[in-house]
């Protein structure tokens, strides 16, 4: 669904992602991992359209998303700090929002709006709004519109741990209905149950992308997070 | 996609600057009608706040609002939405609510007071300088990432167009005194949108008299309508030229 070939990109003299080839097929659960500056919120954003890559091109649906915007349609982005203009109410976001692609969308989705609890606050403007209230928001926007990929970006960050499975079991029904979705998390234990294959990223290369079988059997741990841990000591030792 | 500029507006008019700068280009308009007999002399006065004061506000306004609205940018670019539409329209609403404001703010008083051809150029001088101005806005917004940096460059342009330019144009006229410097002075005018509009007003006020021989060129280019035309396509070409650069370099940066 999502094929990403030879990607590169540079900031000033910084080198953000060397060459990275990776390809996502629909009704996986993908985990990007990684230290703090590997990349994989460049990666992320260049999916998107908001950083443009230096080399390289990304093929969604088999097709190049480089310079394109209809593909968004089909995303649904939770970002990792979401930025929002600071003078208008949740209410008036989402509104605005679902007014903007009322032509494409006849139905929405606010489930999570209810679960989260946003429904009772829309008119709460977003300066008052704390880190985690923002991260409900996000969340909300990015489910909203029966997306066929989704791409979150540190989603359980800043929740609380309600809010948190709650997010949770949102992604694993999105997962059953075939949905492809692409997760950065620090917090491997959240993502235990979810994740169907593992993107290992470091200094912008793709260290390792396999199912989470696989790296199982290969480190011998059931959870997540002892198995990265494994693997990044492996490697710790290899350099 | 147009409900894009139709968020842009609303955006700008919770802004309340806006209305701010709609009652002070009001009030000054009223109070130099009210001072002076002369409803001639107030539109020479008027003059020199659409010269000044219109380029000024237009450059700073728009360029704080581009940088107060990446979170906006951000937002909007995560959606199905084209990154030339978005900034086209971002421009449209921006132009569109500074437009309001002069037509408004000078347009009402110079008809109660002096509903005269000049008084109607007047205030379309107004307009395409606000138009052309918070295009170079937007280009400096665009260009410069920093926010303190684009400020500073859009001050900049405001104080070339303003001051700079025309002490250079009198030094080059000064070391080239000698020598037939008519057409050249045009060519020079045509550089410089502030110019550009100021030779259209005083040719309007009937004050080209006060321009010497240069004048009565002037008059006889810009006062024809071939003149008049070219003039108007000069500066609808210092609005769209900016705007189509700026337009280029987003589409290219990174969020």
């Amino acid at each position: 669904m999502i094929e990403i070939k030879h990607i590169q990109k540079k900031f000033g003299r910084l080198v953000a992602l060397k060459d990275v080839n990776l390809s996502f097929i629909a009704g996986e659960t993908i985990a990007l991992i990684g230290p703090n500056g590997s990349g994989k919120t460049t990666l992320i954003k260049t999916i998107l359209g908001l950083v443009i890559p230096d080399k390289g091109d990304i093929l969604f649906q088999t097709k190049s998303v480089l310079g394109q915007w209809k593909y968004r349609e089909k995303i649904g982005y939770m970002p990792q700090i979401g930025r929002y203009p600071d003078n208008m109410r949740i209410g008036q976001i989402i509104d605005m929002m679902v007014d903007l692609r009322k032509d494409t969308i006849n139905r929405t989705d606010e489930e999570l709006m209810e679960s989260l609890g946003i429904k009772s606050i829309m008119d709460k403007p977003m300066r008052t709004l704390s880190g985690g209230t923002r991260q409900k928001v996000s969340a909300c926007l990015a489910f909203m519109f029966h997306p066929d990929v989704l791409i979150l970006d540190e989603p359980t960050a800043g929740l609380d741990p309600l809010s948190s499975e709650i997010l949770k079991d949102k992604m694993s029904r999105e997962k059953d209905k075939g949905k492809l979705i692409l997760i950065t998390s620090h917090i491997l234990s959240d993502l235990d149950d979810l994740v169907t294959e593992v993107v290992y990223m470091q200094d912008g290369l793709v260290r390792y992308h396999e199912t989470t079988e696989i790296l199982q059997e290969q480190t011998g741990e059931k959870k997540l997070n002892k198995v990265i841990a494994t693997l990044m000591n492996r490697h710790m030792e290899k350099v | 996609m147009k409900k894009i500029t139709k968020y842009v507006l609303l955006d700008i008019i919770r802004n309340r600057f806006i209305l701010a700068y709609f009652l002070i280009l009001l009030l000054i308009s009223f109070s130099l009608f009210m001072l002076e007999d002369n409803p001639d002399k107030a539109l020479l006065g008027l003059m020199n706040v659409v010269l000044f004061i219109i380029p000024l506000v237009s450059l700073v306004f728009s360029t704080i609002y581009l940088y107060n609205a990446s979170e906006f940018i951000e937002l909007m670019l995560s959606q199905p939405i084209p990154r030339s539409i978005l900034l086209s329209r971002m421009y449209l609403g921006l132009s569109l609510s500074l437009v309001l404001s002069v037509t408004l703010g000078i347009g009402l008083p110079v008809l109660f007071y002096a509903p005269s051809i000049q008084g109607m150029v007047l205030m379309l001088s107004g307009i395409l300088l606000s138009v052309v101005f918070s295009s170079l806005a937007l280009l400096a917004s665009v260009l410069t990432r920093d926010k303190a940096r684009g400020i500073g460059v859009a001050l900049l342009l405001w104080v070339y167009f303003s001051f700079i330019f025309d002490g250079l144009v009198l030094l080059l006229l000064f070391q080239f005194a000698d020598y037939p410097l008519e057409i050249p002075m045009m060519v020079f005018g045509m550089l410089n949108p502030i110019d550009l509009a100021r030779i259209f007003l005083l040719l309007q006020i009937d004050m080209s008299a006060m321009l010497g021989f240069t004048g009565a060129v002037f008059q006889d280019f810009f006062g024809s309508v071939i003149g008049m035309g070219i003039s108007l396509l000069v500066l609808l070409c210092w609005m769209g030229i900016p705007l189509w650069i700026a337009i280029r370099k987003f589409n290219k940066r990174d969020l």
